[in-house]
């Protein structure tokens, strides 16, 4: 059973055709990474797995429960979206701590706002927050990040601030955790850091979507790659395969392109 | 120089009058014009652009103008032109004019100081909070509220030095507020006249408004500079 699947999705801004026609599927504890050149669509692709974006056509499946349907926008209301997203777990460029909050807080706020909702919520509060911060710090500890959970964004440097996102987004227990080029807005030696962390993830089978621009991790992280130009999937396949022998023309520019740099 | 150390009680007794109405038309403005800003703001900023237009142009039209032409306006148009003096002819009647159009004015440059904190605030912070299950409610009141709190504090406590100054345009109605209670002792008042004194003497209140509310201001501030 796919954990993800991937229909005939596409995305149109406007006039321009960002997404054409994506269809891809992957398995549990799977880690796919996305590739391509900026403005070839992968982010806005991320983006709408995470309903950021609404597709303009496609399906989408979670575990082969559609969780959206172009051809069915009714049951696309808020509410309904705001508990489909939890299927997904998003780690943005730019981190997007909430700054008022320490990296404990912000691991928690997300978990304590749910909570709410439960029925036993108003008996057990004091059990659950507690739980809450168990969990919360046992992420940070697995994060390297135990020193640091009292600190504030500001107080972190680029590779700290990024850990604490992927534990705020792993304190959700997402099925599929979605990472937008991770390391991008991190100086260079920064990126190993926060590289380790995913790495580390995938091999406890993580489910993970990853776009990303660090080719050689790329290719020893993930199991599948998609290669990404101009809205549509160009290649794909098993990760190694893909960089060591692209087949078309267009991945071998880009990767020429890259190891020119 | 004992003239004046005679003078003394009398001259503070009125000027403290005079400071309290001053010190009210303070508090109801900003009473006033800190939710009606608000209201002003996401006029300007809705999607529905009849009343974006109207809520621009009303902002353009009040900043765009002098506050005392405004007062004047408010206080003497219903009587003068529509033959309908609805403020009546007294002080409760001054102060409510005054009151309004200081509210009016004041909510316009409020707003605009709101809209470049509420816009100033990274779209990355909603979305952030989107993807963790958050209702638009939960973003606002507990990811963006109090980082637009941070964002406006620094211009409205400019705003609010200012209105303590601005209240003596209400003067030009002949509000009894502090200006004029030192003013009074020029024409004649308390069986002292021609002394311009009390008037020079008002700054000093001014002064001490403002420094008060100076250090209290800059103490909000440094409150919320745990985060950036």
């Amino acid at each position: 059973m796919s954990i993800l699947k991937v229909e005939n999705l596409e995305k149109h801004f406007g006039s321009t055709q960002v997404l054409k026609d994506i269809s891809f599927d992957m398995d549990e504890g799977q880690a796919l990474a996305i590739i391509g050149s900026s403005g070839s669509g992968k982010t806005t692709l991320l983006r709408c797995l995470n309903f950021l974006e609404t597709p303009s056509a496609g399906r989408i499946y979670v575990r082969d429960e559609k969780i959206f349907d172009s051809a069915d926008m009714g049951s696309q209301r808020e509410k309904d979206i705001r508990k489909k997203r939890l299927h997904f777990g998003m780690v943005f460029q730019n981190f997007n701590l909430f700054p008022q909050y320490t990296a404990l807080e912000n691991v928690m706020l997300a978990g304590q706002l749910l909570a709410k909702e439960r029925d036993d919520f108003k008996q057990n509060k004091k059990q659950i927050f507690a739980d809450l911060e168990t969990e919360a710090r046992a992420l940070l500890e697995k994060m390297n990040l135990t020193e640091r959970a009292d600190h504030y964004p500001h107080q972190l440097s680029g590779g700290q601030q990024q850990r604490v996102a992927i534990a705020r987004a792993l304190a959700l227990h997402p099925d599929i955790l979605c990472f937008d080029e991770p390391t991008s807005a991190l100086d260079p030696e920064l990126t190993g850091e926060v590289l380790k962390v995913i790495r580390e993830l995938a091999e406890q089978n993580m489910t993970m979507v990853i776009v990303t621009h660090e080719m050689a991790f790329a290719r020893d992280v993930a199991d599948q790659i998609l290669f990404m130009d101009g809205g549509l999937i160009v290649e794909q396949g098993d990760a190694a395969d893909v960089i060591n022998n692209p087949k078309t023309e267009r991945l071998q520019a880009f990767l020429s392109r890259l190891s020119d740099t | 120089m004992s003239l004046i150390m005679e003078q003394m009680p009398i001259v503070l007794h009125a000027l403290n009058i005079g400071f309290l109405q001053t010190l009210k038309l303070f508090l109801v403005t900003l009473l006033g014009a800190i939710p009606l800003g608000l209201i002003i703001s996401l006029g300007s900023m809705t999607k529905f652009k009849p009343l974006q237009l109207l809520s621009r142009f009303v902002v353009w039209v009040v900043r765009g103008t002098p506050l005392m032409i405004q007062l004047l306006i408010i206080y003497y148009f219903p009587g003068l032109v529509l033959h309908n003096p609805i403020w009546g002819g007294g002080e409760d009647g001054r102060f409510l004019a005054a009151s309004i159009a200081f509210i009016i004015n004041y909510a316009c440059y409020f707003s605009e100081i709101y809209r470049g904190g509420i816009q100033g605030i990274p779209i990355g912070q909603d979305e952030a909070g989107l993807v963790l299950g958050m209702t638009r409610s939960q973003i606002f009141f507990k990811v963006k509220l109090l980082q637009m709190v941070k964002r406006i504090v620094p211009p409205m406590s400019n705003e609010i030095i200012t209105l303590i100054k601005d209240t003596s345009l209400a003067r030009i109605i002949a509000l009894q507020e502090l200006i004029w209670a030192g003013q009074a002792f020029l024409k004649g008042s308390n069986g002292i006249s021609g002394a311009i004194w009390p008037m020079f003497f008002t700054a000093i209140y001014y002064l001490v408004f403002t420094g008060v509310l100076t250090f209290l201001l800059g103490k909000l501030e440094k409150k919320l500079d745990y985060f950036r």
